[in-house]
C-alpha cells in the first residue's frame, strides 16, 4: 500500500520535472540574450568590491563598458591599479593606461589641538548634516568635522578617525583610490594624489579661503595665502588662488623648500626620512638627482 | 475646539515672558546687517563705503523672484561691506554701519498715531509690502510680496492670520497681539484689499485667552475679520495644519496654500505690513522674546535689526551655566554656533538653555513602537524616513513622501529611544530635493 503511494508520487513529480524541463529548454532557446563571453572574463579578474571609484555602479558595468568600447583608454580599475588593467590588457589584447597609483590624502590639519573646539555638537552624527547646520565645532568652515563620513563610505577599511586629533587618517597599505571618501566628504577635503616614490608626497592641509588673519583665528595651522611657498618653488608647482596654496604633484619635485618656508606649517611632508644634518640646498639636489 | 486631524504633541507651554510688555531696545554703536534674511536669493548691496545712509534706506535690493529689499536700521556711515558669520558661523555678506544718531528718512511716518483708512489699491499696497522688504515673521522668512502674485486662474477665499504662536517659550505673537493689536487689525485689512479674499481668520491658540479676548474686541469694528480659537496643540501654526482646522481644507502634497484658495500670513507680519503700507516704514525692526527656565527676568524686545547679539545677552541677567542658546523656539529652532552674530529678520525669539537640558540623551536602536507614526501631523512614518535618508537611499525616502516633511520635530520629540529622527529626515529632504530638481532639468 505506501509503496504504491510512494511510486505514485515520484512518477507525478518526475512527469512534472520532464515536461518543464521541456519547456524550459524551448523557451531558453526562443529568448536567449546574446552575451560577449568576454565581459564575464574581464569582470572576473576585477576585484569585484563594486566601490565605484571607476565612476561606474559596479565592477560588471565597468567590464561590460570596456568590452563595448574594446579600448582601455580612460577606463582602469583604480582599486586594482596597473597590475588589474594589464591583466585585462592581455585577455582583450589591448593595450592598458598606465597611470600613477594614487592614495587618498586629506587637506586639513584642524585636529582638537590646532583648531580647539568652540561649541559642541551632539546631533546626528554625520558630517553631511553638520556641514548644513552649522561650520563645526572649530567654527572653521572648510575644515574637518570629524563626524566620520569618510569612514563609512570606505569599503576597504582604509580610513580611521584618529581619537586625539579626530582627524581621518588614511591606512596607506589598505587604501586603494577608489575615491569613495572624497565623493562622501561635505566639505571636499579629500584628494587623490600620486602615491610617489616610498609613499613621500608634499600637500597643503588646509582648504580655507579666507584671508590670513581670519583663517588663523580659528585654526593655527591654516594656510594664509602669502605666497612665500609659490616664491620658494623653483618648478612652479605652487599656485595662489583666494588666498589658498595649491601644489600641483604633477609638477611638484618633492623638494621641500615651501615646508620649511610655510609661516603656519600648513605644508605637509610624509614619509621622508629625519632632516639630516646637510643643509636644505644640498638635499634639495640630490632628491632630484634621485628623481 | 477646532483643530487639526492627524498627530500634533503638546510639550509643556512654558511661556514665561507673556506677562511682560514689550521694551524697545536701545541703538547699538555698530550695526551688521546680513543680506541674506529671507529665503531665497541674497540681496544685492546697493550703498559704499562711506556712504551716509538714515533709518529706511535701501542697502541691499532683492532683484531675483524670490528675494527681499534690506533697509538700513540706523542712521550713520557705512564703516564697510565685509563677510559676517550668521549663527550657524558660515560667513555671509553684510553691511556693516558706524551707528551715528538717529535720522530717519523724511518718507516715513514716525508718528505713534494709528491711521486706520487705507487709500491704496491693490496692486500699489503689493508693491509697497516688496519695496519695504516684507517676510513672513513665522520663521521662514519667506517674501510676502510672492504670496500675493495670484495666478490669474486661482481666486483667494480666506486669508488667514496666523496667530496660533504654537511653539513653546515664544510669546513675541502674543505680546504684538495685545500691545499693538489696532496696528495689526489695519494691517490685516490691508492684506485683504492686496489677496481679493472677502474674510479673515486669524486663528489663535486657546491658551492665550487674553489675546483673544482683546482681539475678538477689536474684531468687532471689522465685519470681514474672525477671530477663531484653535486648540493648543503643536504644530498648531504649521501653515498646511492651520488651513485644515480653521476651513477644513487639504493643501495638495507639494503645493502651496493658494492651491486651495488661501493665503497665510503671521500676524507679526500683518503688522509690519500695517507699518509699510501706513507709515511707509520698511522692515527694520522685530519683536523677539529672550526666555529660559533659569531667566529670573524674561524680555520681549522690539530689537533693531542688525544689532549685535551679544548686546542684547548683556543686557539681561545672563544665568550661569547656560549650555545653549537658540534662534527661535525649542521644536523648531536653530541651536546658535556662534553667538558674535546679529539679529535679523526673522529671528523671534533667543532661548537660554541650561546646561544640564542642553545635552541630548544617549540614542538607543528604534524599538519599531510607532509613537513617530501616531504623532506625525502629515502621516508620515519619519522611523522609516530616517533609516533611508541614513543610508542614502533617496529614491525610497521620495516614494514614502519626504518631501511632505514639515519638519516640525513632532517625531523626535515624543521618540523613547532619543533617535535624531529629524536630524536625518532634513538631510534626506534636502538631498531628495536636490534629486527630483536635478531629474526635473
Amino acid at each position: 500500500m505506501s509503496t504504491n503511494f510512494i511510486l505514485i508520487a515520484a512518477i507525478v513529480l518526475g512527469a512534472i520535472a520532464l515536461i518543464s524541463a521541456v519547456i524550459l529548454y524551448f523557451v531558453s532557446k526562443a529568448f536567449k540574450v546574446i552575451e560577449d563571453p568576454r565581459i564575464d572574463e574581464v569582470a572576473q579578474r576585477l576585484p569585484g568590491a563594486n566601490c565605484g571609484g571607476c565612476g561606474f555602479a559596479g565592477c560588471r558595468n565597468l567590464a561590460e563598458e570596456i568590452v563595448k568600447r574594446e579600448s582601455l583608454e580612460g577606463l582602469g580599475c583604480p582599486a586594482g591599479g596597473n597590475s588589474v588593467s594589464e591583466e585585462i590588457a592581455n585577455y582583450l589584447g589591448l593595450k592598458a593606461d598606465q597611470s600613477e597609483p594614487k592614495i587618498a590624502v586629506l587637506r586639513c590639519n584642524g585636529s582638537c589641538e590646532n583648531a580647539p573646539a568652540k561649541s559642541s555638537y551632539d546631533s546626528a552624527l554625520t558630517c553631511e548634516f553638520a556641514a548644513t547646520i552649522f561650520a563645526g565645532e572649530s567654527a572653521c568652515a572648510f575644515g574637518c568635522l570629524g563626524y566620520s563620513d569618510c569612514v563609512k563610505a570606505c569599503k576597504f577599511d582604509a580610513i580611521h578617525i584618529d581619537e586625539t586629533t579626530n582627524l581621518p587618517v588614511v591606512d596607506e597599505e589598505k587604501c586603494v583610490a577608489c575615491g569613495a571618501c572624497a565623493k562622501a566628504c561635505p566639505r571636499k577635503l579629500i584628494e587623490m594624489r600620486n602615491k610617489e616614490k616610498k609613499g613621500r608626497r608634499v600637500y597643503v592641509a588646509c582648504r580655507n579661503t579666507e584671508k590670513g588673519a581670519v583663517a588663523k583665528k580659528n585654526c593655527t595651522v591654516a594656510c594664509i595665502g602669502c605666497g612665500k611657498c609659490a616664491k620658494v618653488c623653483a618648478f612652479d608647482a605652487i599656485t595662489i588662488e583666494n588666498n589658498l596654496a595649491y601644489i600641483d604633484f604633477t609638477k611638484c619635485k618633492l623638494c621641500r623648500k615651501c615646508v620649511t618656508e610655510c609661516p603656519t606649517h600648513a605644508i605637509h611632508e610624509c614619509h621622508f626620512p629625519p632632516k639630516a644634518e646637510k643643509p636644505v640646498e644640498q638635499q634639495v639636489e640630490t632628491e632630484i638627482v634621485n628623481n | 475646539m477646532i483643530t487639526f486631524k492627524k498627530g500634533g504633541v503638546h510639550p509643556a507651554e512654558n511661556k514665561f515672558a507673556k506677562q511682560y510688555s514689550i521694551e524697545y531696545f536701545p541703538l547699538t554703536k555698530q550695526a551688521t546687517i546680513l543680506l541674506n534674511q529671507h529665503m531665497g536669493v541674497p540681496a544685492v548691496v546697493q550703498v559704499q563705503k562711506g556712504d551716509k545712509v538714515k533709518v529706511g534706506q535701501l542697502i541691499g535690493k532683492g532683484e531675483a523672484f524670490i528675494s527681499a529689499n534690506v533697509h538700513s536700521p540706523f542712521s550713520g556711515t557705512v564703516a564697510k561691506i565685509d563677510q559676517a558669520v550668521d549663527i550657524s558661523g558660515y560667513k555671509r555678506e553684510a553691511v556693516v554701519i558706524d551707528v551715528e544718531g538717529d535720522e530717519w528718512l523724511d518718507t516715513i511716518d514716525k508718528s505713534e498715531e494709528i491711521k486706520k483708512e487705507i487709500t491704496l489699491s491693490k496692486q500699489e499696497i503689493i508693491d509697497r509690502i516688496k519695496e519695504c522688504g516684507i517676510v513672513g515673521l513665522g520663521g521662514a522668512c519667506f517674501p510676502t510680496h510672492v504670496k500675493y502674485m495670484v495666478p490669474p486662474d486661482k481666486k483667494v477665499d480666506y486669508l488667514i492670520i496666523n496667530a496660533a504662536e504654537c511653539e513653546p517659550y515664544i510669546t513675541a505673537d502674543h505680546r504684538m497681539m495685545l500691545e499693538k493689536t489696532e496696528e495689526c487689525m489695519v494691517g490685516i485689512q490691508a492684506l485683504l484689499v492686496a489677496s481679493g479674499a472677502p474674510v479673515a481668520l486669524i486663528g489663535i491658540e486657546n491658551n492665550k485667552k487674553d489675546a483673544i479676548e482683546k482681539m475678538s474686541q477689536v474684531a468687532q469694528q471689522y465685519p470681514n475679520i474672525k477671530v477663531c480659537p484653535v486648540k493648543t496643540k503643536y504644530p498648531q501654526g504649521a501653515e498646511k495644519q492651520l488651513i485644515q482646522a480653521l476651513i477644513n481644507r487639504r493643501v495638495p502634497n507639494g503645493k502651496l496654500p493658494i492651491e486651495v484658495g488661501v493665503i497665510a500670513n503671521n500676524i507679526t507680519t500683518a503688522y509690519s505690513v500695517y507699518e509699510a503700507v501706513q507709515k511707509n516704514k520698511p522692515l527694520i525692526e522685530t519683536t523677539m522674546t529672550v526666555t529660559g527656565k533659569k531667566l529670573e527676568k524674561p524680555h520681549n524686545f522690539r530689537v533693531r535689526i542688525g544689532t549685535p547679539l551679544n548686546e542684547i545677552l548683556q543686557s539681561i541677567d545672563f544665568p550661569e551655566n547656560t549650555g545653549k542658546i537658540i534662534s527661535g523656539g525649542p521644536m523648531m529652532g536653530k541651536a546658535i554656533a556662534e553667538v558674535n552674530t546679529f539679529v535679523s529678520k526673522g529671528m523671534s525669539s533667543l532661548l537660554l538653555m541650561d546646561e544640564s537640558e542642553s545635552k541630548r540623551d544617549r540614542v538607543y536602536p528604534c524599538l519599531r513602537c510607532g509613537k513617530c507614526i501616531g504623532v506625525c501631523p502629515m502621516g508620515l512614518q519619519p522611523y522609516i524616513l530616517q533609516a533611508f535618508s541614513e543610508l542614502k537611499r533617496y529614491e525610497d525616502c521620495e516614494s514614502y513622501g519626504i518631501m511632505n516633511c514639515i519638519e516640525c520635530g513632532s517625531c523626535q520629540y515624543g521618540c523613547p529611544s532619543f533617535r535624531p529622527l529629524l536630524d536625518y529626515i532634513r538631510t534626506g529632504k534636502a538631498k531628495t530635493g536636490l534629486m527630483i530638481r536635478n531629474r526635473k532639468k
